[in-house]
């Protein structure tokens, strides 16, 4: 085992998969001569050279899909946002073609193009910078997204993402790049896509939480434990696929679930999951799921609202208290 | 055979190499300041009155960033904080030129903008400070400055969103023929934003009252301009046959007479202009940037051309005012921007109600849960 900060495991990850496959490369903006705008890809450029490691102009639509023709045309392209709020401009691209090209071929093309980047919030940084993402890209056909919360799970799935023969958008978060994690030096270590973990085992509720909200759930899972409520925490690490299976077999032990998602409440992942477990688990549970989400309003500058605005683990205890009828 | 092929492939390279950084030390510049216009004040319609207060205006937009830094670097607030320092004589050499009821929108690098266009130092201040006195309420920070009953539409966050907004607001002002002109401008890194072309298109082909203006500071971020976009900027309009100009934006007299010019052929006819105004950005994009991709040489050969010392220069050198006047001068502008931040550390937060505040115009809106 290998102590790892977040950057470094996604580092490692490029890094490794580029060794072993000269047609995988990086483009996205200040991913080369600036070294990473959170110097993610730090050293690549020397190592690697300015053909496989570009610098894009501040063109996110235009290099999304270039990203996309390469990727058909036999390349094995890692695009780069600096976050997900930016791809925005580049949605076209991602849902129009990436997604849907191969489909409407009859599977003349693949593309193995991996979409990365932070997701969601990142302290005050006001509206159009802080919404999460996942859930969105999930809706659509033919996109896998992975949001994972810890070094080692991000090491093993950008693996698996940049090995798989299909569009991955790949998330991850500003404030975790400096997170330190256990991660395996395990020779060639990765995570199959679709798996959720179970990383904390618990008796009482099932608490599904990814990405930086499983770090939330930790929080609570620590003050609860105090209050002898003992929470199973399960990062479902790929939101699409979906383990679902994993999700249902944890409620059917525990009979409890919330979900903590750092999207808004409409549509999103939490009101999938507890759609799921209603049709999956439905006789097995001893209370209405609930789920800790941000409010259906965008982010405010202001410090005071924005804490407000964000879940934290309080709100996670309130959600356990409610399917434990403990107040 | 095929040794030699890979000694080939190793050879490309996309984006070209920057400042320094990889070119063994060799300087690529970005831009070359075209020259001043050589125009005294009273040639150029300006009494001596309001020279003095071009140069106020400017050390405003100075001080009050320079003590903004000081309070971000103490904590006293947080989020991202773009400085506008070096670029002051664009702001002010346009709010001189235009109409007061003539439309201006930028993108995130906005407090200057702000300053000029009737955001006090006070509503300022609080903003970045998320008070809810704060011309936005608290709601936006410092990239969302905006004063809209002032024509000022405000700074935007996301690189190239406000382009089509400054069209859209011509549309409508040609729609209502109210003979206003607006002013949209963006930075250098936007130019290579599809939705620039897409607007200059349609503005063009409808003869939109608007003028585009890149403030073309030599960076997006820490890219230099050479090396995300081909060519000179300003040539972008010739694929639309829409008027052109490239100006030296270190001289608040030379965007002044340039953006009257502008504006008055903008009223006249009714057609959009391109313009590249080159510029310097002193501090770093944002406030953790260490600055690798330029040399220190480059950073001291723009504040050697500094436009409030240029200006201030003009004042002394014409016997306009004399050094005790502009102490006096500097010495108010530091009270008001002590007094602004006095002010925001004073208020408010905003009210926890203010979270579904203006989401929608109405406030009994079903919010979801
Ligand atoms: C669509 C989008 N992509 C990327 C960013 C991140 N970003 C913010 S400012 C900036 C550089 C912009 O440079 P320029 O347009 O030259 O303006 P300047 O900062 O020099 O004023 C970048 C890449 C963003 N805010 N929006
Ligand atoms: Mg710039």
């Amino acid at each position: 085992m290998a102590e790892l900060q977040f950057r470094e495991a996604i580092r490692a990850a490029i890094d490794e998969e580029m060794q072993q496959d000269s047609t995988i490369f990086v483009m996205g903006e200040e991913v080369a001569e600036y070294d990473g705008a959170y110097k993610v890809t730090e050293g690549l450029l020397d190592k690697y050279g300015p053909k496989r490691m570009i610098d894009t102009p501040i063109s996110e639509l235009g290099f999304a899909g270039m990203g996309v023709g390469a990727a058909m045309n036999g390349l094995r392209p890692i695009v780069e946002f600096m976050t997900f709020n930016f791809a925005v401009l580049a949605a076209d691209q991602i849902l129009n073609h990436a997604s849907k090209i191969r489909y409407m071929t009859g599977g003349q093309v693949k593309i193995p193009i991996v979409f990365r980047g932070p997701n969601a919030s990142a302290g005050q940084l006001s509206a159009t910078h802080s919404v999460s993402y996942d859930s969105m890209y999930a809706h659509f056909p033919g996109l896998k997204v992975i949001y994972t919360s810890e070094p080692e799970d991000a090491k093993g799935l950008l693996k698996s993402a940049i090995r798989d023969d299909n569009p991955v958008l790949f998330m991850e978060s500003e404030q975790m790049y400096g997170l330190k994690g256990e991660v395996s030096d395990e020779e060639d270590f990765t995570i199959p896509i679709g798996k959720a973990k179970v990383k904390r085992e618990g008796s009482d509720v099932t608490v599904v939480a990814h990405g930086k909200m499983y770090h939330v759930a930790k929080q609570a899972a620590s003050q609860l434990e105090k209050e002898d409520v003992d929470i199973e925490i399960l990062d479902p690490r790929t939101v699409k696929p979906l383990d679902i299976e994993a999700i249902v077999k944890s409620v059917k032990k525990t009979n409890r679930c919330v979900i903590v998602d750092e999207a808004h409440p409409f549509g999103g992942l939490a009101a999938e999951v507890g759609y799921l477990i209603q049709r999956e688990a439905f006789d097995y549970l001893d209370a209405p799921v609930q789920r800790v989400t941000l409010p259906d309003t965008s982010a405010p500058f202001a410090k005071n609202l924005f804490d407000e605005w964000l879940p934290g683990a309080n709100d996670v205890i309130e959600a356990v208290n409610t399917v434990t009828y403990r107040k | 055979m095929a040794d030699k092929k890979k000694e080939e492939q190793e050879e490309v390279q996309f984006t070209p190499s920057g400042t320094g950084i990889r070119t063994n030390g060799q300087v690529v510049r970005s831009t070359e300041l075209p020259s001043p216009t050589r125009k005294k004040h009273k040639s150029l319609g300006l009494s001596e009155e309001d020279v003095v207060d071009m140069f106020e205006l400017m050390y405003l937009q100075r001080r009050f960033e320079e003590r903004a830094m000081q309070m971000y670097q103490k904590g006293k607030f947080g989020g991202f904080l773009h400085l506008y320092m070096g670029q002051e004589a664009i702001s002010t050499g346009t709010a001189y030129a235009l109409n007061d009821d003539d439309d201006i929108i930028t993108a995130y690098r906005d407090h200057g903008w702000g300053l000029v266009r009737g955001v006090s130092p006070k509503a300022g201040m609080a903003e970045l400070y998320g008070k809810v006195t704060g011309c936005s309420q608290g709601k936006g920070g410092s990239m969302h400055f905006a004063n809209v009953k002032d024509h000022f539409w405000g700074g935007h966050g996301i690189v190239g969103g406000s382009i089509p907004l400054g069209g859209g607001i011509a549309l409508a002002n040609k729609y209502k023929q109210n003979g206003r002109v607006t002013a949209s401008f963006l930075g250098d890194g936007a130019v290579d934003q599809g939705v620039l072309h897409e607007t200059m298109n349609m503005s063009q082909n409808w003869n939109l009252p608007c003028i585009f203006a890149v403030e073309n500071n030599g960076y997006a971020m820490g890219t230099a301009v050479h090396r995300h976009s081909v060519g000179e900027l300003v040539d972008r309009a010739k694929g639309f046959d829409m008027k052109s100009a490239v100006i030296n934006g270190m001289d608040v007299f030379t965007v002044y007479e340039k953006m009257k010019e502008v504006a008055e052929d903008v009223r006249e006819h009714s057609n959009p202009w391109f313009l590249e105004i080159r510029t310097y950005r002193y501090r770093g994009h944002s406030m953790s940037d260490p600055m690798k991709y330029r040399t220190k040489d480059e950073l001291r050969e723009y504040e050697e051309l500094d436009p409030i010392e240029r200006i201030k220069g003009y004042l002394l050198d014409n016997d306009i005012i004399d050094e005790d006047k502009v102490e006096d001068i500097q010495d108010s502008v530091e009270d008001t921007v002590m007094e602004a931040i006095d002010f925001a550390e004073e208020s408010d937060f905003p009210d926890k109600s203010h979270l579904y505040k203006d989401v929608f115009v109405e406030d009994d809106y079903p919010f979801h849960t």
